[in-house]
């Protein structure tokens, strides 16, 4: 599933490495917990296996394909097709209702529409079953994402992420803005639904006591070895 | 395509505030453009129409465009007057069809008052070639009964609310001697012309007698103080005039036009001159065409402006949009579809903002035009772009869609460096 041999990566105009990681491999279907501190990598990390980032030596694949050997335009397309991806906070567009926002991957990739409505109907259908599922009743679905709660947000960005099945999904921290309940029932659905849907899952999170809900556990200081 | 179309539709109507201003200026900016441009192109057009069928223009030696200001336009005054035997010579000219003269110099309540002849009626043409025609009553008779008679232009007769019967006095030059009233000899209204959106619709038109007939106690423009001569004792002087402003004159066959010309130039009892109607006023133009230039250099410079506000506006609010470009990746968006969401942002603000300007500028031609007509006898029509008002509103669209180009850029930029990770 994910693929990483030799990788070397350094910001554009500094001198040193800040990642360098000898070898990660992330099997399909697996729940990943990534382990560090703010500031150590992690946002380019993702950013690489996400395909937004290329590195400078070493190669990172999704699904056997070298994000490296597509062009700037095929990555982005790549992306579209098989990544969801969850940020911290602000994930949605403000200016959109809830059900486009999760609409979105859709409307930028066409695989990932045909097997939201292959599943359902529609994506429209695929969509509100998500959201039904993350627990968004459907008086929310017409309102403007900026009138939910941060925790209602979070919720709106998973069904996002996994509309249409993505292979991968990728979770930036997205339990720091939540609270205690808040953030233990977002994280049982998220496990959940990807799980269902058969997704693979990289979380990453500087709180260490969500490792134990994972399958696997890896700190990325530990696998880092550029010294910043 | 369609996708980015929707989203940079959604995102803009979220900043509508903003490029509301934006397109506001633009719009701003697009109505003084084409009001320029329409207003310049309607005066070319009025003024041209103004006078044909007269193949010259004759009057004492003076530039050519003064005289035609004068004699067509009732601009400014001529130096000199014209002796009547000279015109009477010059029409016995073997190409000359016909002569009319006109005399200027008396006003009504701020319109100018024309004495002429009755062949007035029958050989002035404006427009393409159309004749002057009455909308009611009949043209002054041209002789004795029939001195104290006035034909008003449409304007005049509208603006004061004149109607056939109606007694009017002229004032004697602009009118801007109060008391220098000819209210001894009042006319009678006896014709109202149809409008014809030239100066002959601000003229009140008598005949040349009667011009004679109000002056007869008058010298240099004062009245002879201890001389009154009553309308009716008026009559039985001679009214035969010796001198006028101008005559315009029309030849039976247009080629000789140089030739007489000529003619009258080397006339040797009088210095005279006779301009073509038609090479002075292209004299005109290149004048007014400078200022025309200018002005609409101005109005170019105003969109540049403008422009380069929305520019700026859209680039100032694109670092607080940075976490929308990246949600906007995250969800598959390549960079190249940001910048044509920019670019498609850009091309809706500057389309609003020319729809909005040219609807503006159709607006006050409605609200303006008869304040234009009658302060300056300048018809205004609403009509259709032109080639030329078109080819400007095309102008501000590419130029409004290329700076669009520039946040667009800008935007592409942050989104390759940014990736999913902007600077919160």
């Amino acid at each position: 599933m994910i693929e990483l041999v030799a990788l070397r990566y350094r910001w554009p105009g500094t001198a040193q490495d800040c990642l360098a990681i000898d070898a990660l491999h992330v099997d399909a279907g697996r729940t990943l917990f990534l382990h560090g501190p703010s500031g150590g990598g992690k946002s380019t990390l993702l950013g690489l296996l996400a395909g937004v980032l290329l590195p400078r030596e070493g190669t990172v694949s999704l699904l056997g394909t070298p994000w490296g050997a597509l062009s700037g335009a095929r990555r982005d397309a790549f992306r579209a097709d098989h990544v969801g991806y969850i940020f911290q906070q602000f994930n949605l567009l403000p200016y959109l209702s809830v059900l486009d926002n999760v609409l979105l991957p859709c409307r930028f990739s066409s695989l990932r529409r045909q097997r939201a409505s292959a599943a359902t109907g529609s994506p429209q259908a695929a969509a509100a079953a998500l959201l039904q599922r993350v627990g968004l009743s459907d008086a929310l679905w017409a309102r403007a994402a900026s009138q939910l709660s941060v925790g209602q947000q979070q919720r709106v960005a998973a069904a996002r992420a996994l509309i249409g099945q993505p292979e991968l999904v990728i979770a930036d921290e997205p339990t720091s803005a939540l609270d205690g309940a808040l953030r233990d029932s977002f994280m049982a659905l998220l496990l959940q639904q990807c799980r269902d849907a058969g997704s693979t899952l990289v979380f990453v999170s500087h709180d260490e006591r969500l490792a134990a809900l994972f399958d696997a556990s890896l700190s990325l200081s530990q696998i880092n070895r550029a010294k910043a | 395509m369609n996708a980015v179309l929707s989203i940079a539709w959604r995102s803009a109507w979220s900043r509508r505030g903003t490029l509301a201003l934006v397109a506001l200026s633009v719009a701003l900016s697009t109505f003084l453009l084409l009001g320029v441009e329409r207003l310049r192109s309607d005066v070319r057009e009025n003024f041209a129409q103004s006078v044909s069928g007269t193949d010259l223009i004759v009057g004492a030696r003076t530039g050519p465009m003064q005289l035609l200001l004068y004699a067509v336009f009732r601009v400014g005054g001529a130096t000199n007057n014209v002796r009547m035997d000279s015109l009477q010579a010059i029409a016995k000219h073997r190409a000359v069809a016909w002569m009319v003269p006109l005399s200027l110099g008396d006003s009504h309540r701020g319109f100018p008052v024309l004495a002429t002849t009755p062949a007035y009626f029958e050989h002035f043409r404006h427009g393409d070639r159309q004749p002057l025609q009455l909308a009611q009553g009949r043209a002054f008779s041209g002789d004795l009964p029939g001195l104290y008679e006035v034909v008003l232009g449409a304007e005049v007769a509208e603006r004061l609310g004149y109607r056939l019967g109606d007694k009017i006095a002229l004032s004697h030059g602009g009118g801007e001697m109060p008391g220098a009233e000819h209210a001894d000899k009042p006319f009678t209204v006896i014709g109202i012309l149809r409008r014809s959106g030239t100066p002959v619709d601000r003229t009140l038109h008598i005949s040349l007698q009667a011009m004679e007939a109000v002056h007869l106690d008058w010298v240099a423009g004062v009245p002879l103080p201890g001389m009154k001569i009553s309308a009716e004792q008026a009559r039985a002087a001679d009214l035969e005039p010796k001198q006028v402003t101008a005559a315009l004159i029309g030849l039976k066959n247009r080629a000789a036009v140089f030739a007489v010309q000529r003619a009258i130039a080397d006339y040797e009892a009088e210095p005279l001159m006779a301009v073509l109607p038609g090479v002075a006023l292209d004299e005109l133009w290149d004048v007014v065409g400078n200022a025309e230039r200018a002005l609409l250099a101005m109005s170019a410079m105003v969109a540049v402006v403008s422009l380069a506000g929305l520019v700026a506006v859209v680039l100032a609010g694109l670092n607080e949009r940075r976490r929308e470009l990246a949600v906007l990746r995250a969800v598959g968006a390549a960079p190249r579809h940001v910048l044509l969401m920019l670019a498609i942002e850009g091309a809706m603000v500057t389309l609003l903002g020319v729809a909005l300007g040219a609807a503006a500028v159709a607006l006050a031609i409605v609200a303006l035009a008869p304040w234009l007509q009658s302060a300056y006898g300048i018809t205004l029509t609403l009509s259709a772009p032109s080639a030329e008002q078109w080819g400007l509103l095309g102008a501000v669209l590419a130029a409004g869609f290329l700076a669009s180009l520039v946040p667009g850029w800008r935007a592409y930029r942050l989104s390759l460096a940014d990736g999913l990770s902007p600077p919160v």
